[in-house]
């Protein structure tokens, strides 16, 4: 602990606080984002997007290396990759009529096999593992330029159309009713969802980002009657988590990203179970 | 039979509220409804009855724009359903929602404000219309309460005074008296009885117990369409539209204070 707090703040190494600040930043994005993923129950989608986002990672350093394009950095690959897949996904939920589950599972692994297959034809070592599970080393100052502009914009949005989304998740038909443009707030949901998965993969990687989408969600959700509350429980549970897993891993050099992860499961089972027992308690 | 106070409905009275013209419309290839034409005027209080399956939500699906006909035309407070619907107060059958959704009475009544604004912030007027409208529902007390925490008959309650928090022009509702016990559904009739002196209600039952002396008019549904002034039901119609074994509920004499029973229809 005591090595993690003084790397922290030693003004010559720089990667521990840009994933801690990283870290805290994007957790409030998903507290909010989370929060309406999981009541609006497309943590499925969530995890095709996300898959769906190593394609455009791969896609990126393939081309970005072989025609030396150099703004396409695997930061924009996966933005333009999470942005695609969550309009397709999307328009495909809204005018599929049956077997949606199967067209998203199509997404999710063809997305997948993509980015494995840019990657192995891309010249130089790259390592797949560092963007499907994180790696804190590799934040540089301009990603977290990257990711304090993403998170400002998802959080705005959010939070902004809060009432519309509310009533979107609740009663879709409702709303609708109400003239309210179902489909539009639907697609911009799944939209920041791609954006807000973006800001973690290099902390906890693309497989294990939907951790962080639906356990802080579903702890908060037991303590919370109002959405909003939701949020903010979620927002702070996440904050802990990324915390204390990047102060666990450190020491042992564990990965950072699975600590994390490992943390926030811990704190799901934990609710749980307790709430098994007051439940049985109290009859 | 006309209640006196309908008359305070001066707003366009006598105009067809809803019209129904040669209206089919079918599930793949099941027609649900055929060649359906009627018309019910904005001064009265309409009661869609019939059998499960019959047709009833479709008819108010299609009456809200939410389903489009394959054949016909209809006419709702004058213009089409999707241009009337944001003055069409509408309380849904079936809502599937999670038990654990965190929203409170007041978030779901203010559902109906929506639409008024871009980002949808709720004003202060938006606030005192769905106050008010929880308070005529009988459910006032409750605004903070988490809405799955309510029990069946408050749920209805909120549920309508959502639709009523649209400040509807015409409100449509889809079985208000389903999944409630007896007493309940003894309170929300009442309620729909004060509610029909100041707007024109539409309810969908397929229980025939709610076609009460407050409707002045039925429309049967059964893949076919039937309009009878309440008076008119009896148990030749009744059987027409449910076909054989059926005992007639007589509308136009006292009931216990119970309200009135009748064989389940088999």
């Amino acid at each position: 602990m005591n090595e993690f707090l003084s790397t922290l703040t030693d003004p010559s190494i720089t990667f521990l606080r840009y994933a801690l600040i990283a870290g805290l930043l994007a957790s409030v994005a998903f507290g909010v984002i989370g929060s309406y993923v999981v009541i609006k129950r497309i943590t499925y989608i969530a995890g095709a997007i996300a898959h769906c986002v190593l394609g455009g990672i791969g896609a990126a350093l393939f081309f970005s290396r072989r025609y030396d394009i150099s703004w396409l950095t695997p930061m924009t690959g996966a933005v333009i990759a999470a942005l695609a897949a969550a309009l397709i996904i999307g328009l495909i939920s809204i005018h599929a009529q049956e077997r949606e589950d199967s067209i998203i599972s199509a997404l999710w692994v063809t997305g997948m096999a993509a980015g494995i297959m840019f990657m192995a034809r891309t010249p130089g070592y790259i390592d797949p593992m560092s963007y499907l599970f994180g790696n804190i080393l590799m934040i540089s100052r301009q990603d977290l330029w990257t990711i304090v502009a993403l998170d400002s914009c998802v959080v705005t949005l959010g939070i902004l159309f809060y009432n519309k989304m509310l009533a979107v998740c609740f009663d879709e038909e409702f709303a609708r009713l109400r003239g309210v443009n179902t489909r539009f707030y639907y697609l911009l949901l799944l939209c920041l969802t791609a954006l807000t998965i973006v800001l973690m993969i290099r902390i906890v990687g693309i497989v294990l980002v939907i951790a962080l989408f639906s356990l802080p969600a579903a702890v908060a959700g037991q303590y919370s009657s109002r959405l909003w509350q939701m949020m903010i429980i979620s927002t702070l549970l996440s904050m802990f988590y990324v915390t204390a897993g990047l102060a666990v891993s450190y020491g042992p050099n564990l990965p950072s990203g699975a600590t994390i992860v490992m943390i926030a499961g811990l704190g799901y089972l934990l609710t749980m179970t307790g709430r098994l027992l007051s439940r049985k308690q109290h009859g | 039979m006309r209640p006196a106070h309908l008359h305070s409905k001066a707003t366009m009275a006598n105009d067809p509220i809803l019209t129904f013209d040669n209206v089919s419309f079918a599930f793949d290839d099941i027609e649900v409804l055929s060649n359906v034409s009627f018309s019910a005027q904005s001064h009265e209080s309409i009661c869609v009855v019939g059998p499960n399956g019959g047709g009833k939500s479709t008819l108010i699906k299609l009456a809200l724009g939410l389903l489009q006909p394959d054949k016909g035309t209809i006419t709702v407070l004058g213009t089409t359903p999707l241009k009337a619907r944001t003055r069409i107060g509408y309380m849904p059958q079936f809502l599937q929602y999670d038990q654990r959704y965190p929203v409170s009475v007041l978030d779901v009544a203010l559902m109906g404000r929506l639409g008024n604004s871009l980002f949808g912030l709720y004003s202060r007027k938006d606030k005192e219309v769905a106050r008010h409208a929880l308070d005529e529902m009988g459910v006032g007390d409750l605004t903070g309460r988490p809405f799955g925490a309510l029990s069946g008959g408050q749920r209805q309650r909120v549920l309508i005074a959502r639709a009523l928090a649209c400040e509807p022009e015409l409100l449509l509702l889809d079985e208000p008296t389903a999944n409630v016990d007896p007493a309940v559904e003894n309170q929300l009739l009442e309620i729909l009885h004060d509610l029909a002196a100041t707007i024109t209600v539409i309810t969908v039952t397929h229980d025939l117990g709610f076609v009460s002396q407050l409707i002045d008019r039925v429309i049967c549904v059964n893949r076919f369409v039937k309009v009878h002034p309440t008076s008119e039901v009896t148990g030749e119609v009744i059987q027409d539209i449910y076909g054989g074994d059926l005992k007639m509920v007589r509308h136009d004499h006292c009931c216990s204070a119970r309200g009135h029973t009748h064989e389940r229809i088999s």
